[in-house]
């Protein structure tokens, strides 16, 4: 069975914050990891190659520094990884990045089963998954919780609903993303770290691809556009309390009780 | 092709033009300076860094007709007929939008048996309910949901489209903008209209402390999902207005790979979203054994603890408890906020809060500006000495 995991590059703090003045973005350093959400996904697809064998490779876009992060996945256990990186792929909003990413996927060969984090600590948009899918016409399920049982041809899956709890059964080739928790990330093992640390790490640009058409690649390939960016809006209406935890706690007292949420 | 252009001669500082891009895709090579993969076209290099040294080049590219495009539509989010109120506080927002360029207001409404329900959608004020209705549609399955939301765009032609960010709308959103090669943005919480019908989606951005305007300028239709309790249903009239539509779709269009085993229904939880009042904590509160502090002035003023996303990864509570662009979005009458900081992705969580009053130690606290009531304090002399004071008057 080919298990492909979706992983990508997020910085490593959320730090950023606009100079108030300059209107720039302030970031401290620049240090990155893989997204936590994607430990997950790896995760799940070592459990199910430890029940049922095959092959896991993990696919990213980015920077050439996300290397680091395939690294990492081959500590873990992957068989296998590569990068889409070019400069013509920057300024991807999520129809782009899930059509650069599902180009990838083509190029890289056939897999049963694709496994993508919940969502990104950056981008946040839990979306990337299920528009690869549709690049791919194969069919997804989100929200995943539980894998029940691999079959011949097909994964049963819990799925997480709001109010209900719902088991199916998807035909592969298929992709599915994973909530948090569905199974303990291990640790990057330092043996495997000796093991790999010659592996190749495939790298494609976009002469890479079936299609070269530029304009479905980063900036140009986004049919949404950041027209501006600015600091959050700031209550004016509002009452700054100092003093001593007496009267501060007087009034906030005070407040509750004119509010009546104290009789 | 748009692109950044870089004027080597325009530079005159390197390592401060470096620095202005936070995303550190500015690079030097070969005492050149290049753009990197990294690059996320903010173009702050543009507008901060020395005149006409880093260039945005636009192409011209063919301008679609917008006026192929009318109505707002809203997706309508249900579980066996069973409407999530999500689909309540859209169709207000859309009613507010089209007024605004003139369009219908649609609903889209795919399942099985749910004629009935359609017909509670009239009293909240929608032009026309477009109903799928079909036995392959019981359960929701993505490839004819999709195709269902496929029939009804190329037949109706929607200009925008407005859908809950639940865990359906989060599948189903995403599939559809794909398969039309179009623009969607995830979780806004300010949407807004410009005369040329292009939708002014804001959300807060690249995992920082700051907020975007995103625009679909040249795609239609245009898709954004809104997360439960950022906007505000109308109030239902009693009368009925609007029709409903019964749309025809082939048989061969529903078919699936996916089959649907069972469905159980999980305990009801208590949901923070739908609480009055809220305490939420914040990395101010030092230990989980503090909690019990905050539970007790929970129960004195009968309101539902929350937290700030450190504390779930910390294990300390459900992550059901989080508020924020990754949790709930809360709209209680009160929330008290203990030693928050108010990180951009957490008030988004919570600033539509009628009384917002804040504990926090540090007066620059970000939580500051959207509290209507800041209080600089040690929520560890403040919440104690509230506690007594309560439970004295209740006492006496
Ligand atoms: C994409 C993305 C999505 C995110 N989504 C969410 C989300 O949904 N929800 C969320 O909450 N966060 C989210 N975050 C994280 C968010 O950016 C902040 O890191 C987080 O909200 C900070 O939590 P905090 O305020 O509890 O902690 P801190 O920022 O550490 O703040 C603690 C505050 O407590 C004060 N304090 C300390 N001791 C005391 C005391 N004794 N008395 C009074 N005050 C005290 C301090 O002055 C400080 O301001 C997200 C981040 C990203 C990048
Ligand atoms: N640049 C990327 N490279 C590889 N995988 C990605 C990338 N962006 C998103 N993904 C995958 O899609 C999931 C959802 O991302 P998002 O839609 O950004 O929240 C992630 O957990 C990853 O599995």
């Amino acid at each position: 069975m080919d298990i492909l995991v979706l992983i990508k590059q997020v910085p490593g703090t959320n730090k950023v914050e606009v100079d108030e003045k300059t209107g720039v973005l302030k970031r401290d350093g620049v240090d990155s990891k893989m997204n936590p959400y994607d430990l997950y996904a790896l995760e799940t697809a070592l459990r199910i190659k430890q029940n049922k064998g095959g092959k896991i490779s993990v696919l990213s876009m980015g920077p050439p520094q996300a290397e680091s992060i395939i690294k990492e996945a081959y500590m873990m256990g992957a068989d296998d990884g590569a990068l889409l990186s070019d400069r013509k792929f920057a300024g991807a909003d999520v129809l782009a990045t899930s059509y650069t990413l599902s180009q990838g996927i083509k190029k890289i060969g056939k897999a049963d089963l694709i496994i993508c984090g919940k969502q990104t600590t950056d981008g946040d948009t839990a979306q990337v998954g299920p528009e690869i899918a549709e690049f791919l016409g194969i069919p997804h399920v989100a929200n995943v919780r539980k894998i029940i049982e691999i079959k011949e041809k097909s994964i049963v899956v819990e799925m997480d609903m709001p109010e209900t709890v719902e088991i199916v059964d998807i035909k592969f080739p298929c992709l599915i993303t994973v909530e948090k928790d569905i199974f303990q990330p291990r640790l990057p093992s330092y043996k495997k770290k000796l093991e790999t640390k010659d592996r190749e790490i495939k790298v494609f640009s976009l002469k890479d691809f079936d299609d070269k058409n530029e304009k479905k690649y980063g900036l140009n390939g986004s049919p949404t556009q950041v027209e501006r960016i600015f600091p959050p809006s700031v209550n004016n209406d509002k009452e700054i309390w100092q003093g001593n935890s007496d009267e501060l706690t007087e009034k906030l007292y005070k407040k509750l009780k004119d509010l009546k949420f104290i009789q | 092709m748009a692109h950044l252009k870089v004027n080597q001669e325009k530079i005159t500082d390197k390592e401060q033009l470096i620095k202005i891009c936070p995303f550190g895709a500015i690079e030097e090579i070969n005492g050149k300076i290049e753009i990197g993969a990294a690059c996320k076209m903010c173009r702050l290099c543009v507008k901060k860094g020395p005149a006409g040294a880093i260039e945005y080049v636009e192409e011209d590219i063919p301008q679609i007709d917008k006026n192929k495009w009318k109505g707002i539509c809203v997706y309508v989010d249900h579980v066996e007929g069973n409407i999530h109120p999500v689909t309540f506080e859209l169709i207000g927002k859309a009613r507010e939008l089209a007024s605004k360029i003139n369009h219908p207001v649609y609903a889209v409404f795919i399942g099985e048996n749910i004629k009935d329900k359609a017909e509670e959608i009239l009293h909240y004020g929608v032009d026309e309910v477009f109903l799928y209705d079909n036995k392959e549609l019981v359960d929701f399955r993505i490839e004819p949901y999709t195709a269902c939301f496929e029939d009804f765009i190329n037949k109706i032609k929607p200009s925008i489209i407005l859908v809950g960010a639940t865990t359906v709308g989060r599948s189903l959103a995403p599939r559809v903008a794909a398969r039309f090669r179009t623009g969607l943005t995830a979780d806004c919480t300010v949407l807004d209209v410009k005369e040329n019908t292009d939708l002014v989606q804001i959300r807060p951005a690249f995992g920082g402390n700051i907020m975007a305007q995103i625009n679909t300028p040249n795609t239609r239709p245009q898709l954004a999902t809104v997360r439960y309790k950022v906007m505000s249903a109308p109030q239902r009239n009693d009368e009925k207005s609007g029709k409903i539509t019964l749309m025809d779709i082939e048989k061969e269009k529903l078919n699936s790979n996916i089959e649907v085993i069972s469905v159980t229904k999980k305990e009801k939880e208590v949901s923070i979203s739908d609480a009055e009042v809220i305490i939420a904590c914040g990395r101010g509160v030092k230990s989980q054994k503090d909690f019990e502090m905050i539970k007790e002035l929970c129960d004195l003023i009968g309101a539902q603890i929350a937290v700030t996303r450190p504390l779930i990864e910390a294990g300390w509570a459900d992550a059901k408890r989080q508020i924020g662009l990754s949790g709930r979005t809360v709209k209680p009458k009160l929330i008290i906020t203990c030693g928050i900081s108010g990180a951009v992705q957490f008030t988004a969580g919570m600033r539509g809060s009628d009384c917002i009053i804040a504990i926090n130690k540090d007066e620059k606290a970000p939580i500051f500006n959207v509290a209507h009531y800041g209080i600089v304090g040690d929520l560890y002399e403040v919440l104690p000495r509230l506690i007594e004071k309560i439970k004295v008057s209740k006492g006496a």
